[in-house]
């Protein structure tokens, strides 16, 4: 079975995000980037599958500029086999979907799998459109996905339990927190190997956005967390009637 | 100049800090309350490739260079210098020296294991009245024809009871002075060496240290390393490489710290503001950063200067001593900055406190340093 994996390069989730003047921007500056949390966990469970012998292939694909190129050799030194770079600016979802299906069209895959959103602008769109494009079933909120005789077995979250499903091939899931546990951290032997590996751009598709940021507004700061000790109950029922005013 | 990392030095350090970050973190304080040796940690270190870094892929190590290392060795030493001890002796004393001076034969049979860290390695030098002085050499390595005769006692051996592998230096020609020191691999398994309580140390609490008892130890003419003779040099080469290893571990402590210091006094308030607010205290946090900045620049030119070819003890040295004097001095104030809080074992500073008096003493106290550095200053040789 051979796998595409999509991974998008984004600021890593400690940076303190500034906006650029007019706040409809954010200012890139000093940031450090990383993959994508979610789209590490879908790579790193198919590299368990790899290592487990039940795929044969896999493909780290992401629109982005040659900037992107460090975060594209980690996913190569992690263990993906090869990398395709679609060199474009992505200025929305359905651009960054329509990147991703112009390049998919050439490839040969059983699954591609997407994270159920970025890090950076939480659309939780890019997967759903992607499928759509391609014209192939999709399956969303995995939260596991074995591999048995070529197919997948596919565990997705409803509300209040889960569901088991299977899809026919080529497919594309979209997979959330659960789908691996701990991200794989590429060893010394995986970095040295990277440097070998294929990475091939292709051009992208330029496109206008179809979305239009009017304004960033930063999150109000969290207020101080009080600690009350847990022999004063009083004092907690005091707080919660005068202060937090919730009884 | 650049000072510029590459792109695999980069994916190296960010390797070592999620690994540090995400799992040495886990049971540091514990592991330090009960002097328990990270035995899970070594083996997912060694997976990775970080026990035999700079081991060539040919004997199974991971080729990387010496920037890579001290990049490596800061990050797990911001979370856990004892795990970060136990990978420096193998690096940097043992595979080194193995690699650098061994036979094609020793290499094979002994560096391989090493370097893949399946087996761990110790460097065995000092002695209970040899440290600072490492020539007065009292263990002794009697040439009997087609072997040495082992006998004697070395003291405060970091992986001294896990190795598998000793490096021992021995007196074989008593007359000769230092120029009559040998170096021997020696099995842990031969009969006659026994291996004292574990040391219950200030700090670095959770790498494994003991006194080794050689009596009547044979080991056989095939493992000297070098020339007769070779053993003193052999070690004062090899301990030139190892400080840098151990002055990176030392700014790992002190970038730690200060890390920790900084994000602490953005949070706690006294008088009505974050006590960064107090320039007292943002003052005190600005010293620190210069003193963790020159720390760490010194480290990287002794690490540049060793992965071009070119002389680095003069570096290393200087790398070791203001490393050390940093990570004491900025541990120390990271505790002044966390108040009672930097006092107990949940804030983690004041256990990098303990564990940086260490790196004052071993591989070369920072008194040693000065001698090596005023000598060469003052061509004193
Ligand atoms: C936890 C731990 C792990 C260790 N691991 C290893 C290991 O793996 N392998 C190994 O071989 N050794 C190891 N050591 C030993 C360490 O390298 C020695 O302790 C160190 O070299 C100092 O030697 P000493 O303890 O005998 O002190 P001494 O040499 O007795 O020094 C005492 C004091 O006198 C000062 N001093 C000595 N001579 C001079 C001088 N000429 N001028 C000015 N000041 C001087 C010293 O700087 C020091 O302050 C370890 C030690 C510890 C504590």
């Amino acid at each position: 079975m051979n796998i595409i994996v999509c991974i998008s390069n984004v600021p890593d989730t400690t940076t303190r995000i500034k906006y650029k003047p007019g706040n409809k921007d954010v200012d890139y500056t000093g940031v450090q980037w990383i993959i994508n949390p979610w789209d590490e966990l879908a790579l790193t469970r198919a590299i368990e599958l790899k290592e487990a012998g039940t795929v044969k292939k896999i493909t780290v694909i992401t629109v982005a500029k040659a900037d992107a190129e460090p975060t594209i050799r980690k996913a190569l030194a992690s263990g993906a086999d090869e990398a395709i770079r679609v060199d474009a600016s992505p200025v929305d979802a359905w651009n960054t979907a329509l990147n991703l299906a112009e390049a998919l069209k050439n490839e040969q895959f059983d699954l591609v799998i997407c994270g159920v959103e970025s890090s950076d602008y939480n659309n939780w769109s890019v997967g759903g459109m992607l499928a759509e494009m391609l014209r192939i079933p999709s399956v969303s909120a995995v939260t596991s996905l074995q591999i048995e005789n070529s197919k997948p077995i596919i565990t997705r979250e409803v509300d209040g339990g889960r569901q088991q499903v299977s899809i026919k091939l080529p497919g594309l899931l979209i997979v959330q927190k659960g789908i691996a546990i701990v991200p794989r951290i590429p060893s010394m032997r995986g970095i040295m190997s990277a440097r070998t590996k294929p990475l091939k751009v292709v051009t992208g598709v330029s496109g206008e956005s179809l979305i239009e940021i009017v304004d960033y507004e930063a999150p109000p700061q969290k207020s101080s967390c009080k600690i009350i000790d847990s022999e004063n109950l009083e004092m907690l029922a005091e707080l919660l009637h005068t202060e937090a005013r919730v009884i | 100049m650049n000072f510029e990392f590459t792109g695999e030095q980069l994916m190296i350090q960010q390797a070592a800090r999620d690994y540090a970050q995400r799992e040495l973190i886990q049971d540091v304080i514990e592991r330090d309350t009960h002097s328990i040796y990270p035995e899970r940690h070594v083996k997912a270190l060694a997976e990775l490739g970080f026990m035999g870094m700079m081991v060539s892929p040919e004997y199974d190590g991971s080729g990387m260079d010496t920037v890579s290392y001290v990049l490596a060795m800061e990050e797990l030493s911001k979370v856990d210098a004892s795990t970060s001890v136990i990978m420096s002796v193998n690096n940097s004393l043992v595979c080194y020296g193995i690699e650098e001076f061994g036979t094609a034969e020793q290499k094979e049979k002994y560096l391989r294991p090493l370097a893949r860290g399946e087996k761990m390695g110790a460097f065995l030098l000092s002695e209970p009245e040899a440290g600072s002085d490492a020539t007065s050499q009292k263990t002794t390595a009697e040439d009997k024809g087609d072997y040495y005769l082992l006998n004697g006692t070395k003291n405060w051996i970091t992986n001294g009871n896990t190795a598998k592998t000793y490096l021992v230096i021995a007196q074989t020609h008593p007359e000769k002075g230092h120029r009559g020191i040998n170096v021997l691999l020696v099995d842990r398994n031969s009969p006659g060496i026994s291996v004292g309580p574990h040391e219950d140390k200030m700090g670095m609490r959770s790498s494994d240290t003991h006194s080794v008892m050689f009596t009547d130890v044979i080991v056989p003419k095939e493992n000297r390393i070098g020339e007769d003779g070779f053993g003193f040099k052999f070690a004062m080469k090899t301990l030139e490489g190892g400080r840098i290893g151990i002055a990176a571990q030392a700014l790992g402590l002190a970038s730690g710290a200060l890390e920790r210091s900084v994000k602490y006094a953005l949070e706690r308030k006294t008088f009505g503001k974050e006590i960064a607010k107090h320039q007292a205290i943002a003052f005190k946090l600005a010293e620190m950063a210069v003193k963790v900045e020159n720390a760490r620049h010194l480290c990287l030119k002794a690490a540049w200067l060793k992965d071009q070819g070119k002389p680095y003890g003069y570096a290393s040295a200087m790398a070791k001593y203001y490393a050390a004097e940093t990570a004491m001095e900025v541990t120390t104030q990271a505790v002044q900055i966390h108040g009672g809080y930097g006092y107990v074992k949940e804030y983690h500073v004041e256990r990098m406190m303990r564990d940086a008096k260490l790196t004052q003493i071993y591989e070369g106290t920072s008194e040693i340093q000065q001698i090596v550095i005023s000598r060469e200053l003052l061509h004193l040789h």
